[in-house]
């Protein structure tokens, strides 16, 4: 099957392998039919019903299609670096079908002007969903308010500032206050700029031997009990994006456990990989916040096993080469990592450092929940679902690659899982035809 | 998971472990430095000579690519360079192609365009010099002149033949290191030098503020009053204090600096009697170090300058074999192929 013959197939059937419908545990796929864009049928029916066209997904996977709740895509403004065309293909090509748009683009999205030129550049070049995050305060600047009931009615599923930290606690403690009253969820990625200050590393042993200016722990951790203080207080739902140490983690579940309503993501690197990465001055793992020691690594791994880490996300931050093409300190901080998310998540499966079915989830139900939607494949749903072989390969390269960004985070290096199809609202976004 | 390996050797050395750039002291085993100290000693006696050149370098040209401006270091390899009769071009670049927005790349790029053999290369950046050596053609050595926070292996061995030279050996010294360790690529450098050529300690002394996180695990130990700090000292190693250390609160003023962690006659008479005193310059008199101790009997001080010559042509005369032997062996295999 190829791309343009599923595309005019109103109906498919997908027939052997393990389904996970992004709740409950995986079981065998007993049958699945996809008819106008939704699940028609889930269950031994499907066999006998008839289809356009059958994929034969033995020893396959068909899960839930990946929900990732931060990427750039780099439009508008960004062109050199990505545009939605090939970034949301890059995304497909990793088996996500729903990606949330971060609003550090050029200009900002912090209106709903630009919200809606997102939305419409998706509809028009997108192959996934995308879901625009709008910019909390104007400009990302962190000085004033943005029109956030405006990018609410525009579309915008949550409102946050991007990587950038808001300086002033009072600005966000009035950031709170009025996101709540919309009941817009939050997303901050938690970082207190003074104590970060010019660091590009964990300030940690690696850094220590290369010299290289340290982001300290705390410069995390004295940013995320600011912002569960201030969540508890103004009631507002806090979404932390990209934790990347232990203590963060504990202090996530204390405040759970308060009844604080938030949730947390960390990125799929912040689990794969540590600060030694950055040995040999390595630019692609310039990453931020940035790759911690191997006990946060350790604990952010059983925050995603206990579930207080609701999902894991790409944070692809695709690039020119030339941003990339400079000494270390020099270099833009980010990976082109969405195609490797599920790759390096089943390499921690082999490890026995996370299960399959957690991965998953933490890939489709826990990001969903954070959204406030449900993804459960069943009967009457669309069908936004991905297909993968956790046995085959691919390598990524500049020729497999997708994204315009080419510093995926292992390259040239056989990797596990292969994304065979993706289906968003039953249309194929990606499909493996080698 | 390791992304990649995290050994620098596979850039800086040959296959059969020859020196090819010269990056950073890490990964380098006792045998090599002591080989680069041994190939010094055999160039000082070069300086002592009336016409003080030989022809190792002869007809290869050495672009000294300055990013931070540097007058000791810069004029140390300039002269080694031309010790070795290498033609020698002097690049400042902070005041011409990058401060125009070009790119490190595409200033490489135009560089070896003219044919350069070897880059010494000084960098504000941390990791420049690896950078350089990953993107230029192969056959051209890179020798680091100091980057960033990083690295300063040239200062680190010429620092340790001064010390070889006076106490003749390294097992059973004890050696502090006194000052703002935090921003020092020198004392970096040292550490690990002294670490791997068997010194018993190294001490570094300074106050919290100048010290980098978990700076022990360079194999270290840390000492914040220097009283108790310089006992059974053999060697004293001052560094540098920057002026702009006041502005973002490191320190309270120079005068309290120079009063806990100052070298004066009062604190060196704590150490060993022989203990010498070093400091890679250029000096602060009165904020890091008494001027009678400077200009003192246990200084050294200027027999690092002269120092700094001799490891500097070793450093690039043997950078320079083993690019050689490593072009000849790849004759050789493409040869082999062809018949």
């Amino acid at each position: 099957m190829n791309a343009s013959q599923q595309h005019h197939s109103a109906s498919l059937k997908i027939t052997g392998g393990t389904l996970f419908d992004g709740s409950s545990a995986p079981f065998p796929n007993p049958g699945l039919l996809i008819r106008e864009g939704k699940v028609a049928v889930l269950g031994a029916a499907a066999l006998s019903a008839n289809a356009d066209d059958v994929f034969d997904a033995s020893g396959c996977v068909v899960s839930a299609g990946f929900i990732d709740l931060c990427c750039n895509l780099r439009e508008p403004g960004n062109g050199q670096k990505g545009n939605i065309a090939t970034e949301t293909r890059a995304a497909a090509h990793g088996g996500f079908t729903t990606v949330c748009a971060s609003p550090e683009t050029s200009p900002v999205n912090d209106s709903g002007a630009v919200t809606h030129l997102i939305r419409e550049g998706a509809a028009s070049r997108g192959v996934v969903k995308v879901l625009p995050i709008g910019a909390i305060t104007r400009g990302l600047e962190g000085d004033m308010l943005s029109d956030m009931a405006g990018l609410k009615s525009a579309g915008c599923v949550a409102v946050g500032n991007g990587s950038r930290g808001i300086r002033n606690a009072r600005i966000l403690r009035r950031c709170m206050a009025y996101a709540q009253t919309f009941g817009l969820t939050v997303m901050f990625s938690p970082e207190n700029q003074s104590l970060a200050a010019d660091g590009y590393a964990h300030d940690g042993q690696v850094a220590t031997r290369l010299g290289l200016l340290g982001i300290p722990e705390v410069a995390e951790t004295a940013a995320v009990m600011e912002m569960l203080l201030l969540a508890e207080e103004t009631g507002v739902r806090l979404h932390l994006s990209q934790i990347s140490c232990a203590r963060s983690v504990e202090m996530l579940a204390d405040a759970r456990n308060r009844g604080i309503q938030v949730t947390a993501d960390v990125a799929m690197h912040q689990l794969a990989f540590t600060e030694a990465a950055l040995a040999g001055f390595d630019s692609r793992f310039h990453v931020r916040p940035p790759l911690r020691s191997e006990a946060d690594r350790q604990a952010l791994l059983a925050g995603v096993r206990s579930g207080v880490i609701d999902a894991i996300v790409s944070q692809h931050q695709p690039h020119d080469s030339a941003a990339k093409q400079a000494p270390l300190p020099a270099t833009e901080p980010g990976l082109s990592s969405i195609e490797s998310v599920l790759s390096l998540g089943l390499k921690l499966v082999a490890a026995q450092e996370l299960s399959l079915p957690r991965l998953l989830a933490a890939l489709t139900g826990g990001p969903a929940k954070v959204l406030g939607c449900t993804t459960v494949l069943s009967e009457g749903a669309p069908a936004d679902l991905c297909i993968f072989d956790p046995d085959g390969h691919w390598a990524p390269s500049a020729r497999t690659l997708m994204s315009v960004g080419h510093h995926a985070p292992l390259m040239n290096v056989e990797l596990p899982g292969r994304v065979k199809l993706t289906l968003v609202n039953g249309q194929v976004a990606w499909s493996d035809t080698e | 998971m390791t992304a990649t390996d995290p050994s620098p050797n596979h850039l800086q050395l040959t296959r059969d472990g020859q020196l090819r750039h010269f990056l950073t002291l890490d990964g380098l085993g006792r045998e090599l430095l002591t080989d680069i100290l041994d190939t010094a000693d055999s160039f000082i006696e070069v300086g002592e000579r009336s016409i003080k050149k030989v022809p190792l370098l002869r007809g290869r040209t050495v672009v000294n690519l300055f990013f931070e401006s540097s007058t000791r270091t810069r004029s140390t390899f300039e002269l080694a360079a031309k010790r070795l009769s290498a033609d020698v071009l002097n690049l400042d670049i902070n005041t011409s192609a990058t401060s125009k927005g070009e790119s490190l790349s595409d200033t490489l790029l135009n560089l070896e365009a003219m044919a350069s053999d070897m880059f010494v290369v000084r960098h504000s950046q941390s990791g420049a010099p690896h950078f350089i050596a990953e993107s230029v053609t192969p056959g051209v050595a890179i020798i680091n002149a100091g980057d960033g926070r990083h690295a300063h292996p040239t200062q680190a061995m010429l620092d340790m033949l001064t010390i070889r030279q006076h106490k003749s050996r390294f097992d059973g010294l004890k050696v502090a290191i006194v000052g703002d360790v935090l921003h020092s690529r020198v004392a970096r450098s040292q550490i690990r030098a002294l670490n791997e050529l068997g010194a018993e300690e190294v001490r570094v002394i300074a106050p919290g503020t100048l010290l980098p996180r978990d700076v022990e695990n360079l194999g270290c130990t840390v000492e914040y009053d220097m009283s108790k700090g310089m006992k059974d000292l053999d060697v004293v190693i001052m560094l540098r204090l920057q002026k702009e250390r006041m502005e973002g609160a490191l320190l309270p003023s120079e005068r309290e600096f120079y009063r806990l962690y100052g070298l004066s006659q009062d604190k060196l008479a704590l150490a060993r009697p022989d203990c010498i005193v070093m400091h890679p310059g250029p000096i602060n008199r009165g904020v890091e170090i008494e001027s009678a101790v400077a200009d003192g009997p246990q200084s050294v001080i200027l027999n690092q300058v002269t120092n700094g010559i001799a490891i500097r042509m070793a450093v690039m005369s043997m950078a320079m074999g083993g690019q050689m032997a490593e072009r000849q062996q790849k004759q050789i295999e493409n040869e082999g192929i062809r018949a």
